[in-house]
């Protein structure tokens, strides 16, 4: 009656990922006016994560940062357009995240907001289904002529995650 | 609108405190869900900008000799939910070499690397969504996560898919491999999806005087991209 079939389910990227996922200039995307976003992974007891590995996206744009020994990254990317949504409202610029690492049996989805966007994010619909105490942990901020993301995937500011 | 037949749900949870890596990482706050068609379906990575190369396919031709072991051919399909072939989908392959010693400067069991073996691959699936890889068998390896703790020999799988719900990370295990039904990591994923992770001994891949083949479809979440020429009809 139905081929419906289970997905296959999801395994931990593991610890050795470092030989094998990174490429090239996987980090940096696009040519001429990009934005820097840095930041940090830290786990439930606010320590660094040195073994995440993190893909960005919008349009075309993808890059991919694996944490270093201070569970630091750091992307170069042109900011994404404010875009339509499913439904005709415009969503507010915005990057959609995976957080891949160690102890994550499966990947983490998020999204980063930009700080200067503040009337598109106020009317963006989907950071309006997110508990406006914790919206801010999807907004970059302003760090000299980057911006700062860090990712905080368990306890006190946890970034907000979506089911996948 | 059709009704959909609810596939059986076999992902891991985020905590499995068996996995004691989970403890710290796994999110404590309830995942916010967001409208299906405005999420999961919403577009995936574009991949293009990872380089392939037709070679990347073969992890027994990266060096100057054939590394040590076991020689296998891991072949099988990408699928959709529907059971359609996801075509021209980036899939990523590593693993640990045949004494069970991964490249990455991460890893510290005692155990030889191989000079002519790296461990790490990448293909494109085909029109019928097949992908193809020559490698050797892994090798089985402690990791301390509890008393006398050893992975199963396994190939980590990453893959792509079109959308934003169908990427793809996970690990394919051999069958018969004792080990499996001691590892919590595997053990995470429910009793149902647990066979989903083992790809099966196929004497029809496998080359005479060559090579054991072993094959294992990969089903990503969600339908494989419509083509665009109906997406532009909207």
């Amino acid at each position: 009656m139905t081929d419906r079939r289970a997905p296959t389910p999801s395994q931990t990227v593991g610890p050795f990922f470092g030989f094998a996922l990174p490429f090239a200039g996987d980090a940096d995307a696009g040519v001429g006016a990009v934005v820097r976003i840095e930041g940090q992974v830290f786990d439930g007891a606010s320590a660094t994560v040195p073994d995440a590995i993190l893909e960005m996206w919008h349009g075309d744009v993808f890059v991919r940062c694996a944490t270093d020994a201070s569970g630091r990254y750091r992307v170069t990317l042109p900011k994404p357009p404010a875009m339509p949504g499913p439904d005709g409202r415009t969503q507010a610029p915005h990057l959609e995240v995976s957080v891949f690492s160690r102890g994550l049996l499966r990947h983490l989805a998020t999204r980063i907001y930009f700080p200067d966007e503040e009337d598109a994010n106020a009317a963006d619909p989907m950071l309006a289904l997110v508990d406006p105490a914790r919206r801010t942990t999807l907004v970059a901020r302003r760090d000299g002529a980057g911006l700062r993301f860090d990712i905080r995937l368990q306890g006190a500011a946890e970034t907000v995650f979506f089911a996948l | 609108m059709r009704t959909e037949a609810a596939a059986p749900e076999v992902e891991p949870p985020y905590l499995h405190p068996d996995y004691r890596a989970t403890v710290l990482r796994a999110p404590g706050e309830r995942l916010v869900r967001l409208p299906e068609d405005w999420f999961h379906r919403s577009a995936g990575p574009a991949f293009g900008r990872i380089p392939v190369q037709a070679t990347d396919a073969d992890l027994t031709k990266q060096h100057r000799g054939e590394p040590l072991g076991e020689r296998i051919i891991v072949s099988g399909r990408v699928l959709d939910s529907d059971g359609r072939p996801v075509r021209a989908t980036l899939v990523e392959v590593w693993q640990a070499n045949a004494a069970g010693r991964y490249v990455d400067p991460v890893d510290q069991h005692p155990a030889p690397l191989d000079p002519n073996f790296t461990g790490a691959g990448r293909c494109l699936t085909d029109a019928r969504g097949e992908f193809r890889f020559v490698t050797v068998k892994p090798g089985a390896y402690p990791w301390r996560n509890h008393e006398n703790a050893w992975r199963p020999a396994h190939m980590h799988f990453s893959v792509f898919g079109s959308q934003l719900d169908s990427r793809l990370v996970t690990q394919m295990y051999f069958p018969g491999d004792p080990l499996i039904a001691l590892d919590p990591i595997v053990r995470s994923v429910g009793e149902r999806g647990r066979d989903l992770l083992v790809a099966r001994f196929d004497l029809g891949t496998t080359r005479p005087e060559w090579a054991l083949g072993y094959r294992w479809d990969i089903v990503l979440r969600g339908r494989a991209a419509t083509p665009p020429e109906a997406a532009v009809a909207r």
